[in-house]
C-alpha cells in the first residue's frame, strides 16, 4: 500500500499531465464529431459577451462596404420584384400571408475564423431568437455555412470552410449535383466533388446550392467554376469553384428555417428503419 | 513564489489570453499565419515554481484559448505537454545550473534564451497543429502552419521580452 501510494507522489506531475493531456484529447475529437460540442464552446455567456463587445468596436471600420452591399442587394431585390409585378397583376391586395415553406432571420458575426482547418463562426443570435441547430446559414451574396451549436443568446455556425462540411450543390446549367467540400488551401475557393462526367461543364459556370438538403432551399449562389479536373478515376470531376462570398469579411447573415424540414427527416427515417 | 510574482503571474494570465482573442487570432497573415504569444506565460512562470501547478495552470490557459476559438482541446492539449516538459528544456538549454537558482529567463545569455524559447514554442505548435488539423493527408500543412507560425510566435515573443526588460531594469 505504501509503496502505491509513494508510486503516485513520485510521479504526481506526471500522472497530472496524462490526466490532463487526456482531456484534451478527448475534448478534440469529441469537436471533430458533427454538433455535438455543447460543453466547449464560444457560444456561450462569457465568450458570447466578449466577442460581441469587441464586434461593439470593429463594426464601424467596415460600415462603408456594408452599406454598398446593402445596396446592390436592394437592387437586385427590386430588379425581381419589378418582373414579378410585370407577370402578376394583383387584383386586390390581401393582407393573409401565404404559407410560405422558408423562413429567415438576420444576424450578426460576431467571431469569424479561416485560417483553421476546421472553422466555425459565432452569431450573436440564439435559441431565445428561435434559432436551432441545422438551420442554414447565407450572406447576400451567397452560401456561409449551417448553424452547429445554439445557446440562450449566441450560436456557433459550422462554416463551408471546414473539412467537415459537405453541402449539396449542383451545376445551375445543367442540373448536375455533387457536394461541396474544402480542401484547407485557400479560403475563397472550395471544391465540388462527384459531378459526374458527363456534366458540360464550362470555367465561370455558375454553381447553386442543389435543394436536395432539408437545411438550405434550391438555388442558394455559391461560386462560379475556377477549373476543373477528372479525379483518379475518371468518372467524376473534381471542380474548383471561386466562392461569390468573401468568408474573410463576413458582417451581417441571414438564417434559412425550413418549416418542412423535421416533417420530411421523420419521413426518411422512417423509410431507413423498414430498412 | 514571493507575493509580488503570484500578483504578476495572474495579471499576465489574463492580459495575455485577452491579447490573444481579440487581436493576435486575427493577424492571419497570408490566409493562416497567426503568432500564438499567450504561451509566454508558461515559459516566463518562475523557475522555482511549483510544477504541478504550472502544469494545471497552462491546462487552464490552454482550454481558456479553446474556449474563444471553438477549438476543442487542442490548445489545452498542446499547453500541458510544454508545461510538463519545461523542466527538460530548461536543463538542456541553460545547463544544470538552473537547477540551483543562479539563472534568470531575463538575464541569461540570449543565445540561450533563443533555444529555450524556440524549442518550447515549436513544441506547442506543433502539437497543437498536429491535432487541429488530425489527417495524414494534410501534413504538408502541418509542417509548414508549425514552422510558419512558429517563426512569427517566436520573433513576437523575443520583442515583448525586450519591452518589458527595458522597463523594468
Amino acid at each position: 500500500m505504501q509503496q502505491i501510494i509513494f508510486f503516485f507522489i513520485r510521479n504526481r506531475n506526471f500522472l497530472l499531465f496524462a490526466v490532463l493531456f487526456t482531456i484534451s484529447v478527448a475534448l478534440t475529437i469529441q469537436t471533430h464529431n458533427y454538433h455535438n460540442n455543447k460543453f466547449i464552446s464560444s457560444a456561450n455567456y462569457i465568450t458570447g459577451g466578449i466577442y460581441t463587445f469587441r464586434n461593439n468596436i470593429t463594426d464601424y471600420f467596415s460600415l462603408r462596404t456594408e452599406n454598398e452591399q446593402l445596396l446592390q442587394e436592394n437592387v437586385m431585390l427590386r430588379k425581381r420584384l419589378e418582373q414579378f409585378q410585370e407577370t402578376v397583376v394583383f387584383d386586390k391586395l390581401d393582407t393573409t400571408v401565404l404559407p410560405a415553406k422558408y423562413t429567415y432571420f438576420t444576424a450578426r458575426v460576431i467571431n469569424n475564423n479561416y485560417s483553421k482547418t476546421k472553422n466555425q463562426l459565432t452569431l450573436d443570435k440564439g435559441e431565445n431568437d428561435s434559432i436551432k441547430i441545422d438551420l442554414g446559414v447565407i450572406s447576400s451574396k451567397g452560401l456561409v455555412g449551417i448553424v452547429s451549436d445554439v445557446s440562450e443568446n449566441y450560436s456557433t455556425v459550422q462554416s463551408i470552410l471546414n473539412t467537415k462540411s459537405r453541402i449539396n450543390a449542383k451545376h445551375k446549367n445543367s442540373g448536375h449535383f455533387g457536394s461541396l467540400k474544402w480542401n484547407t488551401e485557400n479560403p475563397n475557393v472550395v471544391q465540388l466533388v462527384d459531378i459526374p462526367r458527363l456534366a458540360p461543364l464550362a470555367n465561370g459556370d455558375t454553381i447553386v446550392t442543389g435543394g436536395r438538403s432539408t437545411i438550405f432551399p434550391e438555388g442558394i449562389l455559391v461560386g462560379t467554376v475556377k477549373d476543373f479536373k477528372l479525379d483518379m478515376d475518371d468518372n467524376y470531376y473534381y471542380v474548383n469553384i471561386d466562392l461569390f462570398n468573401d468568408m474573410t469579411s463576413l458582417e451581417h447573415v441571414y438564417l434559412i428555417k425550413n418549416y418542412d424540414a423535421a416533417e420530411i427527416l421523420e419521413l426518411e427515417k422512417g423509410v431507413e428503419d423498414e430498412q | 513564489m514571493s507575493n509580488n510574482d503570484i500578483f504578476v503571474n495572474i495579471v499576465r494570465f489574463i492580459v495575455l489570453v485577452f491579447l490573444q482573442v481579440l487581436v493576435l487570432n486575427n493577424v492571419n497573415i497570408a490566409g493562416y499565419v497567426n503568432p500564438y504569444l499567450y504561451i509566454f506565460f508558461i515559459i516566463m512562470y518562475p523557475l522555482d515554481g511549483n510544477k504541478g501547478l504550472l502544469i494545471f495552470l497552462s491546462f487552464l490557459l490552454g482550454l481558456s484559448i479553446d474556449v474563444f476559438e471553438d477549438s476543442g482541446g487542442v490548445h489545452a492539449a498542446a499547453c500541458s505537454f510544454i508545461a510538463y516538459i519545461r523542466p527538460v528544456v530548461l536543463k538542456y538549454s541553460f545547463g544544470v545550473s538552473y537547477e540551483y537558482n543562479s539563472v534568470k529567463i531575463k538575464k541569461a545569455d540570449p543565445m540561450e534564451r533563443l533555444t529555450y524559447i524556440s524549442s518550447l514554442v515549436l513544441m506547442h505548435h506543433f502539437v497543437m497543429f498536429s491535432l487541429e488539423i488530425f489527417s495524414i493527408n494534410h501534413i504538408g500543412l502541418l509542417f509548414t502552419s508549425t514552422l510558419f507560425s512558429g517563426i512569427f510566435t517566436i520573433v513576437v515573443m523575443a520583442c515583448t521580452m525586450i519591452l518589458f526588460n527595458k522597463k523594468s531594469a
